[in-house]
């Protein structure tokens, strides 16, 4: 799961890391107050949308270039806020459409002297939570790690033993910094993996962290993700989830356990397992099709899933036709036929579909089916699933 | 000889009176495996309708049943404490079916692995079966299966299911077949199950199934480009997968320029392992290199 900016500062906040003064707005009516209010004249007006590369992005109307911008009086920046509430953001990240800005974060600006990047995550491989810091920041990282490898320093850290001051001592001599500033770095570097560890995080991003003009280390701009698997035990931060940012069908898809990502294509999948669903796309794409979604009904889904999943790749106005392939293991065949004819007598289902049965329970499956009087093709095999759909939706 | 398991494997079923636990114990007791206990705790004394004792422990069903493996149904949320428990018990192999379990749990249990003599199949996998020692410790249908000389590794579920099918429906069979699971936390990888299937004489030829993200794919491959003379064939899913939601700059970073299917199928067509371009042509692809 994903923050926003507003939110991930805050939460540093919590864990006594310094961040910037920042209040968000949500509303252009509580803009002149909030303004007001403020203690500062210059503002940084940033918007929050679930997407990197902000800064580099540009508005559909009139704004322009920028999703962060710099106003040196209040009535700029009311201006500025005014205009950014309810655009489109487009950035490398959102795709062509971009992103509606409903929320926008108005920070302090800092003078900063030295600027660092910062991130805590597992290596899979390592199987271990590894923290990286490199002495360059800023939005060109991943051209940093690829030139300058050696200015990314990497600390693996032991579960048992958490991150150590001797890791980070090593680090901060390796990086030059003075007693009072390691001293700094070690504060904040253990809280930054306390938060890592207490809130199950995937993913925890400083960028840039700075060395402000009097010395001190303070978290600019950050972005934290969630481990999924572990939200039922982490209320507080599921509070924090912004429906508004995501694809309202993915988010009834999550409801329901189901694996759904919306795609471009016309050509809706239903199967079982993560594997299977890319290989069925990359037939579907080899056959000459295009995907409507990728959907992983998952291991143990039951009729009921089944019918939700089909009525939400049907919401899907470009869909054409539908192909259904599982391999039934924990996932019977008969559940997934009961859950397909309750959807399609339901949603009177009129578009060509294929179906693919193997595994458990198959011929009670393909009976369900069959006694349902809807219109399905069969097909043997994976191959003849995709090419079957694909030349029924020419 | 298969690897991993066989026909005198002795399993206790974690979590077997629950649904799922319940449905499959039955299906691999149908198989032939030797399921000689089942565990929920506060149900120790009882016996299921199979026939099965039930114990609160894993240490006790060690003790009475002479247990040496174990199949895991455990809710995500507790499914690490019922590894924990079979590592502690010592047991040589823990099959962990259970999806959804948290990254930084598998972090902790991970390294008391590494401290014991256990092995890990999985999490969020179809588990392990080999068909002529008739031992199926997991969730697979069992009718795909024919004994024969494939080792079959894969990350996906089903997909190590059509691979079966595949081979099956070629007239073939699998030695074994080890589904490790497709989380970003696994105990066994390809590199692990591959090295066993190279020193099982049992095993002629191996079938390896493998996902874009992670480099499990490349790791394997060099292992095979050095030490491996069996003919060995590679499919990788998700090479028409859109750019998937990217983990800020990090991810990128971590895996570099592994985790596309390029790269992996780059590493693997170097190491001279066939290579299936569609998942329909797994078997075509390994029987092009392999016959008997």
């Amino acid at each position: 799961m994903n923050i926003h900016e507003y939110q991930a500062q805050n939460l540093l906040k919590e864990f006594n890391i310094p961040v910037p003064f920042g209040v968000m707005i949500a509303s252009k009516d509580d803009c002149q107050a909030i303004l007001g209010a403020l203690h500062f004249d210059k503002i940084c007006v940033k918007a929050q949308i679930h997407a990197g590369g902000r800064g580099a992005g540009h508005f559909k109307n009139d704004l322009g270039h920028g999703g962060v911008k710099f106003a040196s009086s209040k009535k700029e920046a009311f201006y500025v806020i005014k205009n950014m509430l309810g655009n489109t953001l487009v950035t490398k990240q959102t795709g062509n459409g971009g992103k509606v800005v409903h929320k926008v974060y108005l920070v302090e600006p800092v003078r900063f002297s030295r600027e660092y990047y910062v991130a805590i995550l597992v290596d899979r491989n390592l199987r271990r939570p590894v923290l990286m810091l490199s002495t360059e920041g800023g939005v060109n990282i991943e051209a940093i790690a690829d030139k300058s490898p050696e200015k990314l320093h990497k600390i693996i850290i032991e579960p048992s033993m958490g991150l150590t001051i001797s890791q980070i001592k090593e680090l901060a001599s390796r990086i030059r910094l003075t007693t009072e500033q390691t001293q700094e770095l070690s504060d904040l570097l253990l809280q930054l993996y306390a938060l890592f560890i207490v809130k199950d995080c995937s993913l925890i991003e400083i960028n840039p962290l700075v060395l402000d003009k009097s010395g001190h280390f303070l978290a600019i701009d950050s972005k934290i993700n969630f481990d999924d698997s572990a939200l039922p035990r982490h209320p507080d931060i599921v509070k924090l989830r912004d429906i508004e940012e995501e694809n309202p069908n993915e988010v009834e898809a999550l409801q329901y356990n189901l694996n759904y990502i919306a795609l471009d294509g016309n050509i809706a999948c239903l199967v079982n397992g993560a594997g299977l669903a890319m290989a069925t796309m990359d037939l579907i794409q080899y056959h000459g099709g295009q995907p409507a979604n990728f959907l992983d009904i998952g291991g143990g889904a039951n009729e009921g899933q089944i019918t939700r999943a089909f009525k939400i790749i049907l919401k899907n106005p470009n869909i054409r036709g539908i192909v259904v392939n599982i391999f039934g293991g924990i996932v019977k065949c008969d559940a997934v036929a009961q859950g397909i004819v309750n959807a399609a007598q339901a949603t009177l289902l009129s578009i060509p579909m294929v179906v693919r049965f193997e595994g458990t329970n198959v011929r009670e499956g393909k009976e369900v089916l069959n006694s349902s009087g809807l219109r399905i093709t069969f097909a043997d095999d994976l191959d003849d699933a995709a090419n079957t759909i694909v030349n029924l939706c020419k | 000889m298969s690897i991993l398991v066989n026909k005198e494997t002795r399993v206790v079923v974690c979590g077997i009176t629950g649904k799922a636990g319940t449905f499959h114990s039955n299906q691999c007791l149908e198989f032939g495996t030797k399921i000689v206990a089942g565990v929920t705790p506060g149900k120790g004394g009882q016996i299921t309708a199979s026939n099965v004792p039930i114990f609160n422990s894993v240490q006790e069903s060690v003790i009475n049943e002479g247990v040496d493996t174990a199949l895991i149904f455990v809710p995500p949320m507790f499914a690490v404490a019922s590894i924990t428990e079979c590592i502690e018990a010592n047991l040589k192999l823990i099959v962990c079916i259970t999806e959804g379990i948290p990254v930084l749990d598998m972090v902790r249990v991970s390294v008391a692995l590494e401290h014991s003599n256990s092995r890990l199949v999985g999490p969020n996998c179809p588990g392990i079966i080999s068909p002529g020692q008739r031992c199926k410790i997991g969730i697979m249908p069992a009718y795909i299966h024919r004994p024969g000389p494939i080792g079959i590794v894969s990350r996906s579920g089903t997909l190590t299911y059509e691979a079966v099918w595949q081979v099956t429906q070629r007239g073939s069979g699998q030695s074994t077949c080890v589904g490790i699971g497709g989380d970003q936390i696994i105990g066994m990888t390809h590199l692990d199950v591959i090295k066993m299937f190279n020193a099982d004489p049992e095993t002629e030829a191996i079938l390896m199934v493998g996902e874009i993200g992670g480099n499990s794919e490349e790791l394997a491959a060099a292992y095979i480009k050095q030490h491996v003379k069996k003919p060995v064939a590679a499919f990788i899913a998700g090479t028409s997968a859109p750019q998937g939601r990217r983990m800020g700059h990090a991810g990128a970073i971590v895996s570099g320029k592994y985790g596309s299917a390029e790269s992996k199928l780059a590493a693997l067509r170097d190491a001279g392992v066939a290579i299936a371009e569609i998942p329909s042509k797994m078997a075509e692809a390994l029987f092009s290199i392999y016959s008997k």
